[in-house]
């Protein structure tokens, strides 16, 4: 019964998110939710390692950069289309993701977050010496001018499922995004899930208990490190232009840590809190104050989640929850 | 079914364990002692696969388990508890039974039971079953020990490693899990090893005793005659 709610709810929220290209006209709400979708989609990644498992990745925005080159590799290769490049760039992240985790699983802690963030660093400088991908002055994608498939037109003024771009982008963020909430309660439910909250918990005594640690931290890593390559491989596309400095920005690895700490990383729920807060309240100080005082937003929520409500937006409704019963 | 051929153990420069051999037999009751840093935690890791690279050959049931990882170690029937309690501190009791449950044991083994309620099963018998549904976090000493002893029995093990499960507790606590063990033993056969300071319980309990001193074992016979060891004596006591 309750999943029947939930998937009435996902189906409901994708027709939705349709009928909102249709119907409205005020183009900045697509570019703005495509931002915050964006924002919760890398915060549920970074919830597979970060908070089921409890290992701390730092590189997010490394895996979320190859997957937007990779995007890019495969459009000057083959002149890709845009489906193609978010699926290699969801495959490319993944495989990086396995080969990191791989090499850096042994390390625990702090360690294992400094070996992420190293491989940010190694990541950016290798793509901003790579000339074949535009290199440190980066590379524009200019979007095909009326893309269909099957006949069908995608992008048109008229007669097209979508009006223009940004509407296409929105909505497949907004498809990404549904698919990520339900890849990440169904790990949450499954005995993938319990195997990596015991090893989160402890993974000296999940092993003894017969947990093979070490395969679910692959494949957490690997799941993790996709997710983020899929929101990479969308991004050339929404910003028609992509350099290192803004694919492999450290904000977006802060941004993915923070939104599940301030929203909650026991459940899926949290990431999802934390990001439409956040990224909402992130797009309210662009428009109205400086983008540049975004991070401070976000810096002064997790300092004062983090010392006052450790189990984050989840953790208090479950508090008041519970004190009202 | 379990044979410890030459095991040697160095951390840097310290030998932990040096040349050890051991046999223990199906469904026997060993008491492994000795001093403080005597190296009986050190052996047991290396007999669970939470240490790995050690020197020697360690059989279990006519299989070398020394390319296998702790978890693969666990499935063939080799279970241990923690000398400090490593539960899983975000689930409930019942919950952290059901992970080795899950993971260790194959659902032929479950029987006629399901996994629910063999780890109910479990539970009754240890005496938590009020406790069943709390959170980890708020369980006595006592509780703890006991919630260490079910999962490491959970695993259906052929062979359970208890690691000083009875540290810290009063005297009726001791024998409360004396009696746990006795009767796990006699009713299931399992062959259990355990590692004790408190003499009177491993004395009392084990049908053989081997005493470990500096990463050797300086005695191995029945508890009434290793006591009677100048060695151990010193071991113990000093010169």
């Amino acid at each position: 019964m309750r999943n029947n709610r939930f998937y009435l709810a996902i189906g409901t929220l994708f027709v939705l998110s349709y009928l909102a290209t249709a119907f409205v006209d005020n183009q900045y709400y697509f570019f703005a939710g495509f931002a915050i979708l964006q924002l919760m989609v890398m915060a549920l990644a970074w919830n597979i390692l970060g908070g089921y498992a409890g290992y701390v990745n730092f590189g997010s925005a490394a895996f979320f950069g190859l997957g937007a080159y990779a995007a890019i590799v495969v459009l000057q290769l083959f002149d890709a289309n845009l489906i193609t490049q978010i699926v290699v760039g969801g495959c490319f992240s993944g495989l990086v993701g396995f080969g990191t985790g791989y090499l850096t699983l042994r390390l625990r802690g702090v360690y294992f977050a400094i070996a992420t963030l190293a491989l940010l660093i190694v990541s950016e400088t290798l793509i901003v010496n790579w000339d074949y991908v535009g290199g440190a002055a980066g590379a524009y994608v200019l979007p095909k001018r009326n893309p269909s498939i099957l006949g069908v037109l995608i992008v048109g003024k008229v007669g097209a499922l979508f009006g223009n771009y940004k509407e296409l982008l929105f909505f497949l963020m907004c498809t990404i995004a549904l698919a990520t909430v339900v890849i990440c309660r169904f790990v949450e439910n499954s005995k993938f899930g319990r195997g990596l909250a015991a090893l989160r918990d402890n993974e000296e005594a999940a092993e003894s208990m017969g947990v093979p640690t070490l395969k679910l931290k692959l494949i957490a890593t690997s799941l993790s490190a996709s997710i983020m390559g899929v929101t990479g491989g969308i991004f050339p596309y929404y910003m028609t232009f992509i350099d290192p400095i803004s694919a492999f920005n450290l904000d977006i690895s802060v941004n993915a840590l923070a939104m599940p700490l301030i929203g909650g990383t026991a459940s899926w729920l949290g990431p999802v809190l934390g990001a439409l807060v956040l990224g909402t309240l992130q797009q309210v100080v662009t428009v109205t104050i400086s983008s540049s005082v975004n991070l401070l937003v976000v810096g002064l929520f997790l300092v004062a989640f983090v010392i006052f409500a450790p189990g984050g937006f989840l953790g208090l409704i479950n508090k008041y929850w519970k004190r009202g019963e | 079914m379990l044979k410890i051929r030459n095991l040697t153990k160095n951390f840097g420069g310290f030998t932990a364990l040096s040349d050890i051999n051991l046999e223990v037999e199906p469904g026997e009751r060993l008491g492994l002692i000795g001093p403080n840093g005597s190296g009986k935690t050190t052996l047991i890791n290396c007999v669970s696969g939470a240490i790995q690279d050690y020197d020697g050959e360690i059989h279990f049931n006519n299989d070398n388990l020394n390319s296998l990882v702790a978890h693969k170690r666990t499935r063939k029937g080799i279970s241990r508890s923690f000398q400090i309690p490593k539960p899983f501190s975000s689930m409930t009791v019942k919950q952290n039974l059901l992970i080795p449950l899950e993971f260790a044991v194959g659902l032929d083994q479950l029987g006629n039971f399901s996994i629910e309620e063999q780890a109910d099963k479990i539970i009754e018998e240890l005496g938590l079953s009020d406790k069943s549904n709390q959170l980890t976090i708020g369980l006595t000493q006592i509780e703890m020990r006991k919630l260490e002893l079910a999962r490491a029995m959970a695993v259906k093990p052929k062979l359970l490693i208890s690691d000083e499960t009875m540290a810290g507790l009063s005297s009726s606590e001791v024998d409360d899990i004396l009696t746990i063990l006795i009767s796990l033993n006699e009713k299931t056969k399992i062959t259990i090893i355990m590692i004790e300071h408190i003499m009177h319980a491993v004395m009392g309990f084990s049908e053989r005793v081997v005493c470990l001193d500096a990463g050797k074992i300086i005695a191995n016979a029945t508890p009434g005659e290793v006591i009677k060891y100048p060695a151990v004596e010193k071991a113990y006591l000093g010169e």
